[in-house]
Order: structure tokens, then C-alpha cells, then sequence
């Protein structure tokens, strides 16, 4: 038999047990909080790496990514060659007032340029100094966390593989040239020798 | 000339009791009602876990600006919040704090409790009917109905206790008070404990203020000091509710070494209910109004008549 009153009592038992437990506030200003690592803070820039094809200006549903750049002639290296261009970043800003933290540009960037650090406290008083430049962006680089280690027994990355078939190929070039015996040291690329 | 210096001590003690035990009331609840929420509360007023913040938010409030509705009638509204906090005021002069700590001992204590309890209602109801807010009005209706349905067995459970003890007086009251008085008059105990919520409109029958149905009730219109003086009131309100049930049925200052801590006894007594009424609003939810109109009625009436009856038998069986 239910004792009528039952569901009065338990209602007070519950929020007294909540009393005397600690609470879940995080005491952000005071204490910094737990993100976790790959948290979307902000977009850093490795400027390096980008070469202003605008893929990431051109998908941004908010159109918050400003890219300016302009060709450079590179000369040619070799007697009758043809001289190179190549694109050099002038500006590249990203607008946070207006960008909605969707990860579109880092997803299509091909050069792997743009990076989510969790860094989170840039907050400005003035909206219009929101829009931080590429130098802003690329110091976030520093706080991105590194990759995360590939499972054990996976495949190293396609980039580690290729760079390493080249410096194999470049030392067994260097040996027959100062040898003069063709004997090309077996293609070793395990995962365990990746730098 | 030091009767009337003496007097006019007792009521300046009593005056800044009235101002700071409803802060500590309200203090306490934002601290008690967030760690039952699992939150923390106010942590920055005043540097040390938020000890300020009700001083800050009165602050504020003076601050603000004084508006009074084109349509209102100005006078009503204007005295409205006085109309509901100061009864509270005058119900504390009498409650007695300790033997002979008390602002002003009358022989009619009781009678007089009860009934100047009933006009700080009357305040709220005069806010929602001059506030020409049909929000306002809604709310000043459910405040009349339920002072309508509440008063009764409030009414009704005071009158046990000042059959059991003989006396209206609030002090002859607790000096008649005996331990086993908890079994006795138990059940008058929780029919005033709930009558005095309901008629200081504190959840689980804040049906009057609904936030989510009429904005705010009666005291939509209101702002600024206005406002803040009707919040006062109500934990005012918690405060003489807390007082009065620790005199009439928990006993007042009595207890261990009450010649010389009586006056601490009731102030325990106090605050123990005082957080009863706290815990209650973090428990339960709002109840409907018909609900709350059954309650009233199909249960609180019938149960206050009981007790009365069961005072009779027991005062003729030991007469
Ligand atoms: S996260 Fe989305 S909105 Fe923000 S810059 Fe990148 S693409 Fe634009
Ligand atoms: S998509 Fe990448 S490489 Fe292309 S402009 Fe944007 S950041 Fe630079």
C-alpha cells in the first residue's frame, strides 16, 4: 500500500541530498575551465601553409573570411627556363563578430592552413575589433594541440611514407655516387622509424 | 518621559529586526534554493560568497525609475506596497522573543496577529486592482480568493491553540506550551505551516504571481522601490509566518537553559521554519488554482475543525 504523503517526502529528500552534495558551477573567471583538447575556440592560420586560394573565403556561409594577395614573379632557375609565379598573402582577417564556428573553411582548406585552437578568451568592447588579422592567427597556431597518435598497427600517414621514399632515394644516390656499388639499401618505412 | 524613551527603543530594536531578518531570510534562500539546484548562488557581492548581493539588488532598485501607469489610479498605487509590508511591521511589535522581550506584550495578542496579517494581503490586492492591467486584476482575483480560503483555517488552528492554553496572549501562549503539545496539536501545526504559505503566496501556491500565465500578477505594473518594498514584504511575511508558528506551536524560547538563551530559541525555532519554507519552494511545484481551492477547502477546513474538536476533548479530559 502506497502511504499517501509518499511523493511529498521524497520530493524533500531529493533536493536535501542535492544540498549536501557539491555543486557542478564551473568558476570560470576563477578557475580556468576543462575543455576539452580539440574544443572550438578560435580559427588559427599557419600562413605558411596557405596558399590564398580562397576555398575557405569562398564557402564561409557568413562570408567572414577577407583575403587579399597578389602574384609574385619568381625568375627562372635555369638558363632559357620560364619564369614562376606564385601567390603571396596579403591580408587574411577573420571576421568572429559574424562567424558562426562551423568548421566549413578548416574542412575545406586542401593545405591544412586553418586549425581550431580551444583558445577562447579574445573577447573585445567594441564589436568591430572582432575581425582579427593574420598575425592574431597565426599566434593561436602555438596553442593548437598536436595531432593525436595514430592507433598502434595503423598505416603512417601518406605524407610521412612519400618524404621518406625520397630521402631513401636521395641516400642510395648519395652511396653509389661515392661507392660506385649499386646496392640500394632495402626501402625501410615501418611506422616505428617515423620521426 | 522614560516610558515613552523606553517605547520608542523597543520599537527602533523591533524596526531593525524588521529590515535585517528578512535579508538573512532572502540571503538564505538564494544560497540554500542554488545548492539544492546544484548551482552556487551569488558568489561576488560583498567579496565573500555573495553576503551583499540583497544589498546591492536594494541598490539597484532605488535606482530606478518611479513609473506609475497612465491608467492606474495614482493614489491606490502609490500606497499599495506600504499597504502590504507594513502589517508585518506591526505583527512583529507584538511577537514575543523571549519572557518580556517583546516590542509590546497585549492581551489580545493573538486576535491581533491574525487579523492585521490579513490587511498585508490587502495591499497586493489593492496593487492588481489599480494597476488597470488585466494581468494585474487576474492576479489581484486569485489573491482575494485565495486570502478567501486560506484565512479560515488559519483562523480556525489559532483558535485551537489559544483554547489548549487558555489565553490569547502570545506570551501565555508559550508559557503554557508543553513538549507533548507537537503530538497534540501536530495536525493544527501543518494546517497553519500551509495556510501561512498559501496567504503569503510563497510556491507551492504562488498561483497569484504566475510568471508563466499572468506575468507577474498583482505587481506586474510595479517597479524600482516600489517593487522591491512588496518583495520585502513577502519575506517579511516568511519571517512573521516563521515567528509565529515557533511561538504558537513550537514553543517559543522554550528549551534547554531558557532562562538565559530563551531569546536564541526562538530565533532557531524561527529560522528552522524559516528554511522549511525555503525547501518547500525548491520541492514542490506551482499548484493549479483549483487545486489549491480543493486543498483549502476538501482538506485544510476539515483537518483545522478536527483539531479544534481534538483540542475540546483534550481541555475538558484535563480540565
Ligand atoms: S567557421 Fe564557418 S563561419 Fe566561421 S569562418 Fe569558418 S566557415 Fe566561416
Ligand atoms: S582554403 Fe586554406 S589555403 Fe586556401 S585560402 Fe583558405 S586558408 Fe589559404
Amino acid at each position: 500500500m502506497r502511504f499517501p504523503g509518499t511523493g511529498l517526502a521524497k520530493g524533500l529528500a531529493v533536493t536535501m541530498r542535492q544540498m549536501t552534495r557539491r555543486s557542478v558551477t564551473a568558476h570560470y573567471p576563477d578557475a580556468l575551465p576543462d575543455l576539452p583538447p580539440r574544443s572550438r575556440g578560435v580559427i588559427a592560420l599557419i600562413e605558411e601553409n596557405c596558399t590564398s586560394c580562397m576555398l575557405c573565403a569562398r564557402e564561409c556561409p557568413s562570408w567572414c573570411i577577407y583575403i587579399d594577395s597578389h602574384k609574385d614573379v619568381v625568375p627562372a632557375t635555369t638558363e632559357g627556363g620560364r619564369d614562376k609565379s606564385r601567390n603571396v598573402l596579403d591580408r587574411f582577417a577573420i571576421d568572429f563578430s559574424l562567424c558562426m564556428y562551423c568548421s566549413i573553411c578548416i574542412e575545406v582548406c586542401p593545405f591544412d592552413a586553418l586549425h581550431w585552437s580551444p583558445e577562447f578568451e579574445y573577447a573585445e568592447l567594441d564589436i568591430r575589433e572582432l575581425t582579427h588579422e593574420k598575425d592574431r592567427l597565426r599566434e593561436w597556431m602555438w596553442t593548437v594541440p598536436a595531432p593525436s597518435a595514430l592507433d598502434p598497427h595503423a598505416e603512417p600517414a601518406k605524407e610521412l611514407g612519400a618524404a621518406e621514399k625520397a630521402a631513401d632515394k636521395a641516400r642510395a644516390a648519395d652511396l653509389s655516387a661515392a661507392e660506385g656499388a649499386p646496392a640500394p639499401p632495402p626501402p625501410d618505412n615501418s611506422a616505428e622509424e617515423a620521426p | 518621559m522614560s516610558d515613552l524613551l523606553e517605547a520608542l527603543l523597543r520599537v527602533l530594536v523591533v524596526l531593525v529586526a524588521f529590515l535585517l531578518l528578512p535579508l538573512l531570510v532572502g540571503q538564505a534562500e538564494h544560497k540554500a534554493m542554488a545548492h539544492m539546484q546544484s548551482r552556487v548562488g551569488p558568489m561576488y557581492a560583498g567579496m565573500f560568497h555573495g553576503w551583499a548581493q540583497l544589498v546591492a539588488d536594494g541598490v539597484k532598485f532605488v535606482q530606478k525609475e518611479d513609473v506609475v501607469p497612465r491608467d492606474a489610479d495614482p493614489a491606490v498605487f502609490r500606497i499599495a506596497p506600504a499597504v502590504a509590508l507594513l502589517p508585518y511591521f506591526v505583527v512583529m511589535l507584538v511577537i514575543p522573543l523571549g519572557p518580556g522581550l517583546v516590542g509590546q506584550d497585549l492581551d489580545v495578542g493573538l486576535f491581533f496577529v491574525l487579523a492585521v496579517m490579513g490587511i498585508g494581503v490587502i495591499g497586493t490586492l489593492m496593487g492588481g486592482w489599480s494597476s488597470a492591467n488585466k494581468f494585474s486584476l487576474l492576479g489581484g482575483i486569485r489573491v482575494a480568493a485565495q486570502l478567501m480560503a486560506y484565512e479560515l483555517p488559519f483562523v480556525l488552528v489559532g483558535a485551537s491553540v489559544a483554547m489548549a492554553a487558555g489565553t490569547l496572549s502570545l506570551t501565555g501562549i508559550v508559557e503554557e506550551w508543553q513538549p507533548w503539545w507537537l503530538l497534540w496539536q501536530g495536525i493544527g501545526l501543518v494546517v497553519f505551516f500551509v495556510a501561512g504559505l498559501a496567504e503569503l503566496q510563497r510556491p507551492p501556491f504562488d498561483m497569484p504571481v504566475a510568471d508563466a500565465e499572468i506575468v507577474f500578477g498583482p505587481y506586474t505594473e510595479y517597479g524600482g522601490l516600489r517593487f522591491a518594498l512588496f518583495i520585502l514584504a513577502e519575506y517579511a511575511g516568511i519571517v512573521v509566518l516563521s515567528a509565529l508558528t515557533a511561538v504558537l506551536f513550537l514553543g517559543g524560547w522554550r528549551g534547554p537553559f531558557e532562562d538565559s538563551l530563551g531569546w536564541l530559541w526562538t530565533l532557531v525555532k524561527t529560522f528552522l521554519v524559516a528554511f522549511v519554507v525555503i525547501w518547500v519552494r525548491v520541492a514542490y511545484p506551482r499548484m493549479r488554482e483549483d487545486q489549491l481551492q480543493r486543498l483549502a477547502w476538501q482538506g485544510l477546513v476539515p483537518l483545522a475543525l478536527l483539531q479544534l474538536a481534538l483540542t475540546a476533548v483534550g481541555v475538558v479530559a484535563t480540565a
